[in-house]
This record gives structure tokens, sequence and C-alpha cells, in this order.
């Protein structure tokens, strides 16, 4: 394809313009693609080095450093106590002690079960009781859920070792060259001090980072292992244990052999739908919203405060009213039906089937989360609309543009272009609507053509699935972490190529 | 005149005529708007008061008006649902904004190392669906006893600790102070605690109400995480999983008025306080929300 020049690409009208920029933007993918591995692998040898210098570092430093140091590898901290920074090598000496003590008394046992997720689960006992009857009694042994759950602490626990010992070492080193250069150390005050100074990042970091490590990270990593693992409401760990499946799992949720009954077939039909219902819940928000600040902005509208407040009170109240109540408002005894019925427009053969027809429901949910979208969609472009300049509409006028060319020349590209990485998390956020949809209709209709677990319903998105999945005995947490995995894989993939396609990834230094 | 001027003049009037209707047109459309917007919520209201039947009908203004569904509501686990809300979300709107602003603030003003990957970690971490989470948070919280009836403190602790990932509105709007007010107090000896003590609270009310009020709303409409945790007991429910089981199918028909009475208690105190509080919300939305 031939490449314009800015000259050329001007003289092209709009359609040609649109056409050239696709195809550029599709020609680009390769490169991108190419870039994008190369950095990796950029990453990974930076990585590589990185660690081999660290390698030698711990080692030179031993040999040149003094006995103080040398004793610091064995004795974390005790190259700070015997400097004078005794508060410093105290934490060190304290966490070497935990640490040393969580290793022998627990941590070991749960690596050492991680590879087999235990051996034997719950144990039936069978002995006389009184006047000889027999009387079953349960032994627990090991519990896979724990042994996975420890097992990853034991992991991360050992990481922040390492990482603290190597910290300790780096200190002694530090603490050599600054004696030799015959300035003072860092006494315990001053390092109290510098937690609220220089260093008050970390103490403001501490609390997040450490509730976002315990409650997200952690049970990430872990939701992720379960997948790879037959976990589920019968094999819960305790009572009957369970293993390692390597990639079963994702071969019985992605293998197509099986046709339209295969559980790919509902993985397909379940995220073509989350990806229209997000397109769709996006888009109609936006411009439907964007209109409704349109009018209310427009000169000579009076009472605009008050439009405003109707829209917004309908923010204030809990979704989980209004959305129940529509939800049955549409119901086949609902409201809706009821008074039809009762003028006469539709009978008791006839009522409308607002839940029960798969394309019926999907389109009633589209519209009624446009009822719950738009007032704050039309209190974000409000803002966005007061800031464009208005010469640039005065200037437009002048010129004959009408109204509709204003929207589409200025207005529409403006908001467009400062909305964007908007858009590209509402989306995702769409995608992942779990209350909007499971308020509305809970999945209804329910798709009975599915084999897969959890009774999908045509309305139902990955998560409200994936929710599904996971409820009662009969819940099948792996498959429910497969799906997991994959929401993540397509709304990874999604950012990325919208981040690409952006005009501008903002630079947050411009703000300041 | 000449032809030219009336000419101008009437094209003028034509302009002003049409605008005129346009705007007489955007008036009506308003109103239907409103109109649509606030039904659902008036029909609660109306249907709230009811007392001839208690299930679903063809008609919104009662026949007969009465209190027997708010009176009926104290006969039920409701006072207690609404209680175990209540602290959730006054608990859930102190601590989370505290741990919010820690972050937003660390984030905008400090550039340290490891902070870009930070953000970028905590970007991809979003991207995981959360409900995944639940599965393990809920074996975790009932082996400390968090569940069931005791599911208000194991709710707490659920909202709170991940809240810091939700800081890209507050740093938006830190990110908006000047960082020469910083410097100068800097240079003038202030210690970063002084500064933020002294210098960047008191500019901040906007984004710390509005972090409250959407701290505090938040729990009132939680559903998902909440019947996780309070799964089988009543005790344990917040309104929203209490009130969600009345609409279902053997308990529609004795409940479904309730329900509407139970909702005007619910959106009552949320209604009013953010309708208080509506100036910062707006700020934090218009101002935050697309810089994030």
């Amino acid at each position: 394809m031939k490449q314009y020049t800015d000259l050329e690409y001007l003289r092209l009208n709009r359609l040609q313009r649109l056409g050239y920029r696709l195809a550029s933007g599709f020609r680009a993918i390769p490169k991108k693609l190419a870039s994008f591995f190369a950095g990796i692998g950029r990453g990974i040898g930076k990585a590589g080095r990185a660690a081999a210098n660290e390698f030698s570092d711990i080692f030179t430093t031993f040999i040149n450093g003094d006995f103080k140091t040398k004793m610091s590898y064995l004795v974390m901290g005790f190259g700070n106590i015997a400097r004078g920074q005794v508060l410093r090598g105290l934490l060190f000496l304290l966490f070497e002690i935990v640490f040393i003590g969580y290793m022998v008394l627990a941590g070991g046992y749960w690596i050492g079960m991680l590879p087999s997720l235990g051996f034997q689960g719950r144990e039936e006992v069978m002995s006389k009781g009184k006047f000889g009857r027999s009387v079953t009694t349960y032994v627990y042994h090991d519990d896979s859920f724990k042994i996975l759950l420890y097992g990853v602490l034991t992991i991360f626990f050992i990481i922040a070792f390492i990482y603290t010992w190597r910290l300790n070492i780096k200190q002694n080193q530090i603490a050599e060259k600054i004696l030799k250069s015959g300035k003072r150390l860092k006494s315990g005050r001053d390092d109290l001090r510098s937690l609220v100074d220089d260093q008050f990042h970390k103490t403001l970091l501490a609390l997040p980072l450490t509730g976002i490590v315990v409650f997200t990270v952690l049970p990430i990593i872990f939701m992720i292992l379960v997948a790879f693992t037959n976990y589920s409401g019968a094999n819960d760990g305790r009572v009957n244990l369970f293993h390692w499946m390597g990639l079963d799992n994702f071969n019985a949720m992605l293998n197509w052999s099986s046709g339209a009954t295969s559980y790919a077939a509902t993985f397909g039909e379940v995220l073509a739908w989350t990806l229209i219902w997000a397109f769709f819940a996006t888009f109609t928000n936006y411009f439907l919203g964007m209109l409704v600040a349109m009018a209310i902005n427009k000169k000579g509208i009076k009472f605009k405060k008050g439009w405003r407040t109707i829209l917004v009170l309908t923010i204030a109240i809990p979704q989980f009213i209004s959305l129940l109540y529509v939800s049955k408002m549409f119901a086949k005894d609902g409201l809706i039906n009821l008074t039809l019925m009762d003028l006469g427009i539709i009978d008791m053969e006839h009522l409308l089937p607002f839940w029960e027809d798969p394309t019926w429901a999907r389109i009633t949910v589209i519209l009624i989360n446009i009822w719950i979208g738009i007032p704050y969609l039309m209190l974000i472009t409000t803002g966005i609309l007061m800031n464009i300049p208005a010469d640039l509409y005065e200037s437009a006028r002048i010129d004959g543009a009408n109204a509709w060319q204003q929207y589409s020349k200025i207005t529409l590209p403006y908001m467009l272009f400062v909305t964007g990485p908007y858009l590209l998390t509402s989306f995702t956020g769409n995608m992942n609507n779990f209350n909007v949809i499971y308020l509305l209709t809970g999945g209804a209709p329910t798709n009975y053509k599915s084999t897969a677990p959890g009774t999908v319903g045509y309305t139902d998105l990955l998560i409200t699935w994936l929710f599904k999945i996971t409820q009662g005995a009969e819940a099948k947490y792996y498959l429910a972490s497969v799906v997991g995995i994959l929401v993540f894989v397509v709304v990874a993939v999604i950012s990325l190529i919208v981040y690409n396609l952006l005009p501008s990834i903002k630079n947050e230094e411009d703000f300041q | 005149m000449s032809e030219k001027s009336i000419t101008a003049s009437r094209r003028h009037m034509g302009l002003k005529a049409a605008s005129r209707v346009s705007n007489t047109l955007i008036h009506i459309l308003l109103t239907v708007i409103s109109v649509i917007w606030l039904i659902p919520f008036v029909f609660i209201l109306l249907q709230s008061f009811r007392v001839e039947s208690t299930w679903q009908v063809g008609y919104v203004v009662p026949k007969t008006w009465g209190f027997a569904n708010y009176i009926n509501l104290f006969d039920s686990d409701f006072p207690r649902w609404y209680m175990n809300t209540f602290i959730v979300a006054v608990v859930t709107a102190v601590l989370q904004t505290v741990i919010v602003l820690c972050m937003s603030y660390t984030l905008s003003r400090f550039r340290f190392k490891g902070r870009k990957l930070l953000m970028r970690f905590m970007m991809i971490l979003g991207m995981f669906p959360g409900m995944l989470t639940m599965i393990i948070l809920y074996r975790v919280l009932s082996d400390l006893g968090m569940t069931q009836a005791n599911a208000v403190p194991g709710l707490i602790l659920v909202y709170i600790a991940s809240s810091g990932m939700g800081y890209y509105v507050s740093k938006g709007f830190f990110d908006t102070i000047p960082k020469s007010l910083d410097e100068a107090a800097r240079v003038d000896g202030a210690t970063r605690f002084q500064v933020l003590k002294k210098i960047i609270l008191p500019l901040s009310k906007p984004i710390v109400i509005y972090t409250i009020l959407t701290a505090f709303m938040a729990p009132w409409g939680d559903y998902v995480f909440a019947q996780y945790v309070s799964m089988g007991t009543s005790a344990g429910k917040n309104v929203a999983v209490g009130m969600y089981g009345w609409l279902n199918k053997d308990q529609i028909a004795s409940r479904y008025t309730m329900f509407c009475a139970g909702g005007v208690l619910v959106a009552l105190p949320v209604t009013i306080l953010f309708m208080c509080l509506q100036k910062y919300y707006v700020e934090g939305v218009t101002g935050g929300a697309v810089k994030g």
C-alpha cells in the first residue's frame, strides 16, 4: 500500500481518510507486535544482567568487607548494631528470627506439600461407642486449600526474606563507605524522622499496599493456580483433597471438538454477548448522555440547575433498589404488562416477553442501562463541553456551519480526544458490569442448549456466569477461575489495542 | 432602510424564531426525560403506602393508604440488615478515605523508584475480575469466624483492604494542585508530613468529601460480596441481599410492597446526604473521572 504525504492525505475525502487510517493501523500491527516482543526480550536481558550484577556485588562486598560486614551475611543486622545503628539492626535481626522460626515450625511443611496438595483428606474412624453401637468420627488430615494458600504465602515470605537479606548487605556496604569518608551514620532518631520527611512515601504506602498484596495480589495468584487444579464444591480440599490437573481445565473450556454442546460453544456465545453488551452500554450512554448535557447547556434553556439536579438525584438511590424494582416492573406479571392488559392493548395470551425472549431481554437490559447511565455521563460530559473554547463555535458560525457541522467537526472530535481513556475504562467496566445484569435478569432467560455448568442464560455476561459457576454444592471453582483468566485476557488485549490506537497517551506531568 | 438590511433583519428574526421553536422542543424533551427518570421512584414511594394488597398490581396509586408496610418492616429482619449496612458504610467511609488519600497523594506528589511500575502493576491487577477473589476471601474469612452472623467486620475488612486501587480520581485532583506550593514550603524547612497537613489537606476538601461520599454509598448497593459472606444466615445480611430475597418467586406475593417501603427507607438518608454534598460529587466526577 502506498504511503501518503501530509498534503496528499489532506486531499482525500473523509471515507478515504478513514480507510487509509485503518489500513495503516493494521499494517502497523506486525511491527508493533515485533517491537512488543523485542521489548520483552530486552527486558529479560536487562533482568539477567541486573541479577548477574547483584551476585557479583554480593560476592565482592563479602571479599572486601570488614569483619562486621562478613558477620552480617549470617546474622542479619549485626553490622548495623556494631556500627551503632541499633534500631535498624534489631529490626533486621528480628525479621531473621521470625523467618527462621516460621520456616522451621510451619513454612517447611507448606512448601513441601505444595507439589502434591496433600495425601489424605478426611478419614472416617469407626469405633464402638456406648451400648455397643458403632460410632463414626471424622479425623481431618491434610487440607489442600490451606496447603495452596499457605504455600503461596510462604513463597512470598521467602522472596521478602531474600530481598531483606540483600538490603542488609547493601546497608553494610554503604555504611563502610560513609565511615571511611569520615561522615556520621544516621541514628535511629534520624531514621524515624525521615519516615515523615524524605521517606514519607513509604509510610503513606505501607498500609494501602499491604492491603492490596494480602487481599488482591495473593488471592489472584491463588485463583490463577486454582485454574490448574480440580478444586470444586465436591473436592473442597478438606473432606476430599484436590489435585493439580495441568492444563485439563483450559482444554475442557476451550476445546471445540464436540461442537455445539461443548463448553467452548457456550463460552463463545457468552463472550460475544458480553462484547455486544459492552459496546452498546458504553456508546448509547455516551452519546445520549452527551446529547442531554448539550441540551441542558444550550443557550436559552431555563432551569439548567433544576434539570441537572433531577438527573443527578437518581444517581444517589442505591442501584439495587431501582434495578430490582424496574426488573419486576417489566416482569410477566409486572406493572407494565398488567397496565397494558387493563387498557386492553394486550391480552393474557400475548403478554410482552421482556425477560422470557432472548432478544427482548437483551434489548431491554440495554435500554434500562441507558436509564441508569445517562445521569452519570451527563455529569461527566457537561464539564468537558463547557471547556470547549466558545470562539471555535463563533468562528464556525461566521463561516456558515450549521448545528450538525459544528457538532461533528468541533464538539465530537474534542470530546473523543479528551474522553478516549474514559471510554476504554468504561467499556471494560461494562464487560464486568455485574450489578446491572444480575439484578435485572439474573442472566435469564436460561439457555437450555448449553451443557456448561452454572445454568447460563442469554443475558449472562462472562462475569455473572463466573459467579453462577461458584454457587452451591455443584460449584466448580476451577472452571470459574478459567473463565476469570479468560476475562482478564480479553480485557488486556482490548486495552492494549485501544491504547495503541488512541491519538495521544496523555502525559501526566502536563497537568502540573 | 435599505433592501439589504431588511432581508438581514428578516433573516435574523427567522433565526430567532427557529431557536425559539427548538428551545421549546428541548424544554419539552427535558420534561419528558425528567418524568421518565423520576417515575420509577415515584412509583416505589406510592406503592410503599398501599395496604389493600401486598403483591404486584396493574395500578400505581393505592386504593387504601397506610403505613402497614413500614410497620411490617420492623417485624422482619430489616432493622438488623439496616444496622449492618449502616455500620459497614460508616466505618468503610472513614477508613477507605484515609487509605485512598494516602495512596493517591503519594502517587501524585512523590517521584520514587518503582512508582511507574507500581501504577502499571495496579492497572493490570484491575483487569482481573474482582469476583474471582471472593471464593478464597470467603474461605479465609470463614476460617477467621468473620462470616454468616459476624459478617460485618469481614465485609469492612474486604471493602477497605483493596481500596488503594481506586486512587485514580483523587490522584487526578492532587495533580491539579501546583507543585510549587509544596516546593516553597519545603524550602522554608517544612517536612513532607507538614506539607501534607498544613498545605495540601486544607486545599483538598472537595476530594475528601467526594471520597467519603462514594465510599459511604457503595456498601448500600453491594450485593455480590455481601451475599457470599452472609450465605445462609439472615442476621449477617445487608439491605441489598436481604431485600433481594423478598422479590424471589416464593416471597414476592407477600413482600412486594414491603420491598417498596424498605427501598424508601434505604434511599432516603443516602439521597438526602447526597443532595447536601452534591456539589462535591459533581466536582469529583467531572474533574477526576476523565483524567484518571
